[in-house]
């Protein structure tokens, strides 16, 4: 086994942990947090919040 | 369940984090397009030999310094998550918003698939030079998806501050090779002469069908306005990182053009896979050869990186308006990144990074951000009637409009021209696509939209209305 049959692995588990890390962690999310908080972000109220388009 | 009230009892409110700078809108911006200086831009030249190659640097060039003035101007009054998508939504109206969504989202997820794919044909090509045969690029193409969604799922700062470094990795790699070409590193001189003894091998017609891959040079520069809503003073960085964006890049492309058609003859750069690369290894120079490799794998990964951060903001601003289910529309907590819309985009640019052929993912995302292109035209035009410069502040005034307009219009029109030579198919393929898309929307979809909310800006009311 030479050392990018090694690496084709390595890559295989990698990718696996970190799919495994975006999904638990959405998965705690999801379960912890109320979704009306979780998409409670209105597009209005920060550029409202940032400057008025006034002269 | 974690309380979801303030102290004042008003509900919370989870929003994108305000933390970027210009260099970060820069980086962004750059680091989508650079890869087309790595690869890509060179097919052009096969099209029409070599004067066809630098005619489409110049001309696309052109065309994309149109998109960066009217996109800055618009973007830095609309300076919303989702970029061109919200500003379609606040000028144009919803079903245009919606098409434009789709082609952000289409444009960004296809050239990240074709960035995956070009990570394990170039790992491929290093393990091969190493004796190394049959290498599986799969895992290569998996992984580098699944870090880099993993990288924006966790923060766009991060995000952004690892392309820029990167990127600019990338952009002085273009700029080493050329200056140790001009200062006689290279072992084999540039030669121009194919200007003059072979200056249009097919004539006009190649000329024309070249600029179907010059717009590789610039192709996402546009995406700057997608970090509207995460950047500390949108109407300064977003112009600032823009224009900086396409100038960094002009001189880039020109700079390729000249190293890579001096060093290489034309009918051999018109097929290369990796021309940067392939020039450093013509001068026979093994520091420039390590460095535009370098090059070339930090240019690819930035775009992926872009592309992920630009397609995921595209689809978030579509979830939170209700024009696709508000799921999409959740912020993290923590990390204020749109995680769903980072998920829900991973296994879509897998399935194209694994199973279909680079050419097509390239030209299906060369024609998402052409119909683009051709929107921000009309937008252009829109905006300035409806809302007259003396009505509403705008961080960037683009000179002479609306010549900058029409010689987009123009330029997207010949563009679409050269890409049905090439891929008529695939054009009317993507148009139908848009079309059916459009009918669902319409007759399905835009019930469950809430029209008052998603019209969000302090504007006055339009002209004439």
């Amino acid at each position: 086994m030479d050392i990018w049959t090694i690496l084709e692995y390595a890559a295989w588990a990698l990718s696996a942990l970190f799919a495994l890390l975006m999904l638990s962690d959405m998965v705690r999310i999801d379960t912890t947090y109320d979704n009306d908080l979780l998409t409670s972000s209105r597009e209005g109220e920060i550029e409202a919040a940032a400057e008025r388009h006034t002269l | 369940m974690v309380d979801t009230k303030t102290a004042s009892g008003q509900p919370e409110r989870l929003q994108l984090l305000r933390v970027l700078g210009p260099a970060h809108i820069w980086a962004l911006g750059v680091g989508i397009v650079l890869v087309g200086e790595y690869m890509g831009w060179n097919f052009a030249v096969g099209k029409g030999g070599m004067i066809a190659g630098l005619i489409a640097c110049w001309v696309a060039g052109l065309l994309y310094t149109c998109v960066a003035m009217i996109d800055s101007e618009v973007t830095s009054t609309v300076a919303a998550a989702g970029g061109q998508y919200a500003q379609a939504k606040h000028i144009v109206g919803p079903l245009m918003a919606f098409n434009v969504g789709l082609f952000l989202v289409m444009a960004y997820t296809m050239l990240e698939a074709a960035n995956a794919i070009t990570i394990g044909f170039l790992l491929d090509t290093v393990a091969g030079m190493q004796g190394h045969s049959g290498l599986h690029q799969q895992p290569f193409i998996v992984l580098c998806v699944m870090f880099l969604a993993w990288l924006n799922y966790r923060g766009v700062l991060a995000t952004l501050t690892f392309n820029l470094v990167i990127t600019a990795i990338a952009f002085m790699a273009i700029i080493a090779l050329f200056l140790s070409v001009q200062f006689g590193v290279s072992s084999v001189p540039l030669d121009f002469s194919a200007v003059t003894t072979d200056p249009m091998p097919y004539g006009w017609i190649g000329i024309l069908a070249s600029l179907h891959f010059g717009l590789w040079y610039y192709l996402g520069i546009e995406g700057t306005c997608q970090a509207a809503e995460e950047v500390r003073s949108p109407a300064r960085s977003l112009p600032y990182g823009t224009m900086a964006g396409i100038m960094t890049l002009l001189i880039a492309a020109t700079m390729t053009w000249y190293v890579c058609s001096g060093l290489i003859p034309w009918e051999y750069l018109g097929q290369a896979g990796t021309p940067l690369f392939d020039a450093a290894r013509v001068t026979g120079n093994r520091g420039l050869m390590v460095l535009l490799f370098i090059g070339t794998m930090f240019s690819t990964l930035a775009s992926a990186n872009g592309c992920i951060n630009d397609a995921s903001r595209a689809w978030f601003s579509m979830g939170r308006d209700r024009y696709l289910p508000i799921w999409f529309g959740a912020v993290h907590p923590v990390y204020r990144t749109p995680y769903r819309s980072i998920i829900f985009l991973v296994p879509i640019a897998l399935i194209f990074a694994l199973g279909a052929p680079l050419d097509q993912v390239v030209t299906f995302s060369i024609l998402s951000g052409l119909l683009g292109y051709t929107f921000m035209t009309f937008n252009m035009v829109m905006f300035r009637k409806k809302w007259p410069l003396d009505t509403i502040k705008r961080g960037y005034v683009h000179p002479m409009h609306p010549l900058p307009t029409i010689v987009l219009l123009i330029l997207c029109a010949t563009a679409y021209v050269a890409v049905f030579l090439g891929y008529g198919t695939q054009l009317i393929a993507m148009v139908s696509f848009y079309i059916i898309a459009s009918l669902w929307f319409h007759f399905r979809r835009y019930r469950f939209v809430r029209r008052g909310d998603q019209f969000t800006m302090p504007w006055p009311r339009p002209e004439g209305y």
